[in-house]
């Protein structure tokens, strides 16, 4: 997993069902077009509130691109595939 | 409102029940009778550049400082940096604050292109930083600045308003004083209507410009549960923050002095009930131009320095240097007290800036220079620089601060009617104790100036009019020669 091209956070408060979801959505697609160039991470702010300010995360669930550049930030349970495909730069838009 | 003076003291005027806040900005206690609901949310909104904002920042240091209750900022629009720098211009050192963790500010920034929404989502994300910042100090106040930046951050109103109602409710579950700022709206009192969410306590400032003079007002326009002032309250924004002038600030029960002063015109003396003016009392100087109004005025603050006091001359016509060298050809030395720390002469042309800011001026300069004599010469052509009315309402309010502060007030007023209008100009002849006019008659050849004590209160005092002589000693009083007997 290291340097992988795709750096995925994922910013969620506890396990709550929507954020299961977006976990499980965000799992599927990377799967389906990401093979192999991602990492994701979850962050649990009810754990570590601190890491929300860093981010700037005010919705959860956000989802975080790192890398590649420029950050990209995606909201929502990412139920809309075509919209996070679109989020994460991996097809383009129309 | 005259009522309402009686049960203001001490924010006494509060339904038990209904604890209150003190935000320890001046003048804003007065108005809410004990400041903001305790433990509930007050919504403050108005047009850009209103002073949101810093009334919000204001609230919380204060109370860091004042009411030992910490408080946390959370800033959608301005960075903590920025914060820190325009505040430290009004003297709160909001880093020293930070430091000793009695304020934490949090800058919460949202940048719609870098955001893509998809499906459901809530703002536990702010809810989590707020929580964060209010325990890691121990919060007892919060302030939104403003929220409804929000807004423009996400495109799913529903959500959002299910938040912001939870949000507010979160606040005040967890007994929070909190402030939300909001942008004034074109139909609804803010643009995306927070009022709905925030119904105990609504605070409008407004910034209006009336005859090239701007004026900011303050008005409660909702105070669940309290009484308010319902009036538009003018406020300033100094050096030291806000201050908030109440109309009905004088309660009138300030004490008085017995005391007496000197004139510093012996024969006025004498017509004052042999002793002078009382101490602490306003005395009103009318007359026609030319008439000896400032040589007046000046001649009192001699004798005040005489007595090794205090005074401060608020010139609002001519320069320190003018005046010393006038007063130089009538014997009279001011240079000395100048030199000597005892007077302070002010100048600063009336049209320089609003009333409100010389208001603050004269506040600053009585707080910094302490007299116990203050002189404004003259008060008419404050008019100039302000709506009548207001003009009078102000007027009111500075003689009033320095009554309560037992300041001997003197202020020359022109007398543009001629020499028999009773009717001084900004009506401020009521406010006075003692009123005196100078005047100009003309006889024969001569213009002769004269002088006559219209009213002063708890006195007996002269009725007669007397002469009034400028010589090489300053002025001196005489009474008129009986000229008619004599000639022929």
């Amino acid at each position: 997993m290291k340097k992988a091209a795709y750096q995925l956070i994922l910013y969620v408060a506890g396990t709550t069902p929507k954020s299961l979801e977006a976990f499980s959505n965000l799992k599927k697609i990377c799967e389906e077009y990401l093979e192999g160039q991602y990492s994701i991470t979850i962050v649990d702010l009810v754990k570590n509130p601190k890491l929300a300010r860093g981010d700037q995360i005010i919705a959860i669930p956000t989802l975080v691109r790192r890398l590649p550049e420029p950050i990209k930030k995606i909201i929502g349970d990412l139920s809309n595939k075509e919209k996070v495909l679109v989020g994460l730069n991996i097809i383009n838009k129309g | 409102m005259a009522k309402s003076k009686i049960g203001a003291g001490g924010g006494g005027g509060a339904r038990p029940g209904l604890p209150k806040c003190l935000t320890g900005i001046k003048g804003l206690d007065e108005v809410t009778f004990g400041g903001l609901p305790k433990g509930r949310p007050t919504l403050v909104c108005g047009g850009p550049g209103c002073g949101k904002t810093l009334l919000a920042m204001e609230f919380l240091c204060r109370g860091a400082l004042e009411y030992n209750e910490p408080g946390v900022f959370m800033a959608f629009e301005e960075k903590e940096q920025d914060l820190v720098e325009n505040f430290s211009s009004l003297g709160f050192d909001l880093k020293s604050l930070i430091k000793h963790k009695k304020l934490a500010i949090d800058y919460v920034h949202i940048e719609r292109s870098e955001i893509e929404e998809t499906g459901e989502y809530d703002l536990e994300g702010l809810f989590v930083r707020l929580a964060g910042a209010i325990d890691s100090i121990g919060a007892k106040r919060v302030v939104l600045d403003t929220i409804e930046a929000l807004f423009s951050g996400f495109s799913n109103e529903p959500i959002l308003r299910a938040e912001l109602r939870r949000l507010f409710r979160w606040l005040k579950d967890k007994r929070i004083t909190a402030i939300i700022t909001g942008e004034k709206g074109e139909l609804l009192l803010t643009k995306h209507g927070l009022e709905e969410y925030v119904a105990d306590c609504v605070i409008f400032l407004d910034h209006r410009t009336i005859d090239q003079i701007a004026t900011r007002r303050l008005k409660i326009i909702k105070y669940r549960g309290s009484k308010h002032g319902t009036n538009e309250f003018p406020f300033l924004i100094g050096e030291n923050g806000i201050s908030v002038f109440p109309m009905t600030s004088l309660f009138l029960n300030n004490c008085v002095s017995s005391e007496r002063m000197s004139s510093g015109i012996e024969g006025l003396d004498g017509m004052l009930g042999d002793k002078g003016y009382f101490r602490g009392s306003t005395i009103l100087v009318s007359g026609a131009a030319g008439s000896g109004k400032t040589s007046f005025g000046l001649q009192f603050v001699d004798s005040v320095c005489k007595a090794g006091e205090r005074a401060l001359f608020l010139a609002l016509e001519e320069s320190e240097c003018q005046l010393v060298r006038n007063m130089k050809s009538i014997g009279i030395d001011l240079e000395q007290w100048i030199n000597g720390g005892l007077l302070r002469i002010d100048a600063n042309r009336a049209t320089l800036c609003g009333l409100e800011m010389h208001l603050v001026m004269a506040h600053k300069a009585v707080e910094e220079f302490k007299p116990t004599v203050v002189v404004i010469d003259p008060i008419t052509t404050l008019m100039g620089s302000g709506v009548q009315d207001e003009a009078k309402a102000m007027m009111a309010r500075l003689l009033d601060f320095l009554k309560t502060e037992g300041i001997t007030v003197l202020v020359t007023d022109l007398s543009l009617l001629g020499d028999h209008g009773d009717s001084t100009e900004i009506g401020i002849s009521s406010l006075s104790d003692t009123w005196i006019r100078l005047t100009m008659e003309t006889q024969t050849h001569k213009r002769m100036r004269r002088i006559s004590i219209l009213k002063s209160r708890g006195m007996k005092h002269a009725y007669e009019t007397k002469d009034l002589l400028i010589t090489d000693k300053g002025l001196e009083i005489k009474d008129i020669p009986r000229r008619r007997k004599d000639s022929k």
